[in-house]
C-alpha cells in the first residue's frame, strides 16, 4: 500500500509523518504538493500538522482552497482514507469533510505536551488494532484545538459513534481536568459517518518510536495498513 | 437596456466587513480581555466579544452587485458559518 503526505506552505510535520510511515512502518510513502492535481494512487492521504498559510484568517481556512484539496475531497467522497493531524484536522473542518470548527485554546496558550487519549471507537480504519477504551499516550502541539460543534450536531456525532478519541487521564478517565484546550466533551478526534476520514489534534507521528517517549502512535498507522491490505485481498 | 446595463463601467467601492463569533460560542480571547479590564480597575464591563474587521476595496457595477459579491466572499472565506456571523457596510 502507499501513503501520501501533503505539503502545504507552512506544513511542518510533513517529514515526521513521512518518517513514521517509511522508516518505522517500512511502508511506501510519497509527498504530494499542495498545487498538485493528482493523489498518485495513494491509498491513504495524510494532511500533516503545521501552520499552513501562517494560520492567517483561521487555521486551515486558506489551505482548504489549495488545488490538491479538490482531489482530496473527491477521494474522500469515494471512500478513500484521509487522515488529518492537528493542522490537517483544522483543514478538514474548514473544508467541510468533517463537521465542527476550532476555537482558540481556552488558556490562549500554545499547548505542547504529551496527553492521554481514550479510544472510543475501534471500528475505524485507523483504530482497528486498538482495544475499546485503550489509552494512548500521544503529544499535542497547538493553539487552536478547542473543538466546537452545535448541540444538535454533537448529538449526531455521538449517535453515530463518530467521536473516536477523547482526552483522558493515564488510567482512562475522561475528566475535564485532562482536557488541554477546552474542547467540547473532551473531543480529541472525530471521523465522518462513513469512517474513512479521521481528524485528530494529537500527533501520532510524534509518538511512533521509543526514543520519542511513546510508540502508541503506531497503532493508528498499523491499523491503516491492516485495513488497506485486507481491502486489497478482497 | 439590458445591454447598456452590462457594459456599465465598474467603479471602486469601499467595504468594511465585520466577522464575529455567533452568540453562545465561547470566546476565550474576549473573556480574557474582560478579565484584564476588571483587573485594571474598569468596573461595570459585562461582556467583551472579539472579532475581525476587513477593509476591502473592490470594483463592481453597482451597490447591489457589490453586496452580492461581499456576501459570497464572507460565506466562502472570511467567516466560518459554524462559529461565526458577519455583516458589512458599503460606501
Amino acid at each position: 500500500m502507499k501513503f501520501g503526505v501533503i505539503i502545504f506552505p507552512g506544513s511542518n510535520c510533513d517529514y515526521d509523518a513521512y518518517r513514521a510511515v517509511k522508516d518505522v512502518l517500512k511502508e511506501d510513502v510519497e509527498f504530494l504538493w499542495h498545487q498538485g492535481t493528482s493523489l498518485n494512487d495513494c491509498d491513504c492521504v495524510i494532511l500533516p500538522g503545521g501552520f499552513s498559510y501562517g494560520d492567517y484568517l483561521r487555521t486551515g481556512a486558506i489551505a482548504r482552497f489549495s488545488p490538491v484539496m479538490k482531489e482530496v475531497t473527491k477521494f474522500a467522497r469515494k471512500g478513500g482514507l484521509v487522515l488529518g493531524i492537528c493542522n490537517g484536522f483544522q483543514i478538514l473542518l474548514e473544508s467541510g469533510l468533517l463537521p465542527g470548527a476550532m476555537l482558540r485554546n481556552q488558556s490562549l496558550r500554545f499547548v505542547c505536551k504529551h496527553v492521554y487519549i481514550r479510544t472510543e471507537v475501534t471500528q475505524t480504519p485507523y483504530t482497528n488494532l486498538c482495544k475499546r477504551h485503550q489509552v494512548l499516550k500521544i503529544p499535542v502541539a497547538h493553539s487552536d484545538g478547542n473543538y466546537f460543534i452545535a448541540d444538535r450536531e454533537l448529538r449526531e456525532l455521538k449517535a453515530n459513534n463518530q467521536i473516536v478519541f477523547r482526552y483522558c487521564t493515564a488510567s482512562g478517565k475522561s475528566e475535564p481536568g485532562c482536557n488541554p484546550n477546552g474542547a467540547l466533551d473532551n473531543i480529541a478526534g472525530i471521523c465522518n459517518e462513513q469512517r474513512n476520514v479521521l481528524g485528530m489534534m494529537p500527533h501520532p507521528e510524534r509518538a511512533s518510536e521509543g526514543i520519542l517517549g511513546s510508540e502508541d502512535g503506531k497503532y493508528l498507522f498499523r491499523s491503516v495498513v491492516r485495513f488497506i491490505e485486507k481491502e486489497k485481498r478482497i | 437596456m439590458a445591454k447598456a446595463k452590462s457594459t456599465k463601467k465598474k467603479r471602486p467601492y469601499q467595504a468594511v466587513v465585520y466577522v464575529k463569533l455567533k452568540d453562545g460560542v465561547l470566546d476565550p480571547q474576549g473573556s480574557t480581555i474582560k478579565r484584564a479590564l476588571a483587573e485594571m480597575g474598569y468596573k461595570g464591563i459585562d461582556e467583551v466579544r472579539s472579532g475581525k474587521v476587513f477593509e476591502i476595496t473592490l470594483n463592481s457595477r453597482n451597490k447591489e452587485e457589490t453586496k452580492q459579491l461581499l456576501d459570497q466572499i464572507c460565506k466562502k472565506l472570511l467567516a466560518n458559518p459554524v462559529i461565526e456571523k458577519y455583516n458589512f457596510e458599503v460606501r
